[in-house]
């Protein structure tokens, strides 16, 4: 029995294939940001079919007002230039983190958040008009596709900005370890993203509809 | 064959070794010098579908053509600059998930719109005062 033993670390430990295996050297979170990737990328379909949706039904005005009447371009103009500002100050945040101060990095998340909240703020006014002069998701099968692909962008950019609010307390609370690198690493993505879809809504919703 | 398993483990323990420090230095990072260009640029290629749809300037085609065209480089200016993307990433895994997602949209969206496009062309029956709206219309 014993001797048995002995002899298994010998034969074992010049081969230790079990262990190795069990070992698999992957540091915590190495795979977090293709994962991540992935997901974007699906996300990225679920907008495509939105858009989709879109280029279908988004002529069909039923008898009422079509883009040219509805969509205020200054305004479009205005949310556009925030997504953009809030994208350059989540960099700007990423290159802080790399310095490693949590001030700065906290400072620099809160103008984001900001931007992303006025950003929100013109939506939620812009439905509401419309909304309030009876041009509400179920008036024309335009105004649903409208409101589910431009809803769908607003509602991912408020889960990034609760995400966000998450990341500024825990960063002041654990700190810029490497976990906390990695999840602001993944809301940047997640961000820079949102913007990318951004850009094909004020392009093919806006701005192509205004144009007719 | 003790000896031969002893080798294998061996280069597996290193192959194991060389991916845990490449790890520390895959995530994509830009400088401010990336941000401020891919800033500078999306400002540049908004700003010009912006001014055109907004004043008229340019007749329709033109405006479309160049609306859509400038959405489709600030894709990429915020790809590269922003989201840091290289062919290399991951190993190229990301790039081609993203290939993959491409094809599957372009897919989607002109199928759906080739498709019910015919559909609402041929297959409507429709009384002659609401073919002539659709008409007018398109």
């Amino acid at each position: 029995m014993s001797a048995e033993l002995t002899y298994e670390p010998t034969a074992g430990g010049e081969k230790p294939v079990f262990f190795d295996l069990d070992e698999h050297d992957h540091p915590e979170g190495g795979s977090t940001m293709l994962g991540f990737w992935m997901y974007l990328m699906s996300d990225c379909l679920i907008f495509a079919v939105l858009f989709a949706c879109y280029g279908v039904l988004g002529h069909g005005y039923g008898g009422g007002k079509g883009p040219k009447e509805l969509f205020e371009l200054p305004l479009v103009a205005f949310n556009t230039a925030m997504l953009l500002f809030s994208s350059l100050t989540y960099g700007i945040a990423m290159l802080t983190m790399e310095k490693g101060s949590v001030r700065q990095v906290q400072f620099w998340l809160v103008v984001t958040g900001l931007f992303g909240l006025t950003f929100l703020g013109v939506e939620m006014y812009e439905f509401s008009n419309l909304i309030a002069e009876g041009h509400g998701p179920s008036r024309s099968a335009f105004l649903s596709a409208f409101f589910t692909l431009v809803g769908t962008h607003g509602f991912h950019v408020t889960c990034g900005l609760i995400w966000l609010t998450t990341l500024v307390i825990q960063i002041g609370t654990h700190g810029l370890g490497q976990a906390n690198r990695r999840r602001l690493q993944c809301l940047s993505m997640f961000w820079h993203f949102l913007d990318v879809i951004w850009i094909g809504v004020f392009t093919i919703v806006y701005l192509m509809g205004v144009l007719g | 064959m003790s000896a031969d398993t002893h080798i294998t483990a061996h280069e597996y323990d290193a192959g194991a070794d060389g991916h845990h420090d490449s790890h520390g230095d895959d995530m994509p990072h830009g400088s401010m010098r990336d941000y401020v260009i891919g800033f500078v640029l999306s400002v540049i290629l908004t700003a010009i579908p912006f001014a055109l749809v907004m004043t008229g300037a340019l007749d329709h085609t033109w405006t479309a053509i160049i609306v859509l065209g400038s959405a489709l480089v600030q894709v990429f200016v915020h790809m590269i600059y922003f989201l840091h993307m290289k062919t290399s990433n991951e190993g190229g895994w990301s790039f081609i998930a993203l290939l993959f997602t491409l094809i599957v949209i372009v897919i989607t969206l002109s199928g759906s719109i080739w498709v019910m496009y015919h559909m609402n062309a041929n297959m409507m029956t429709m009384s002659p005062s609401m073919s002539s709206e659709t008409m007018s219309q398109q």
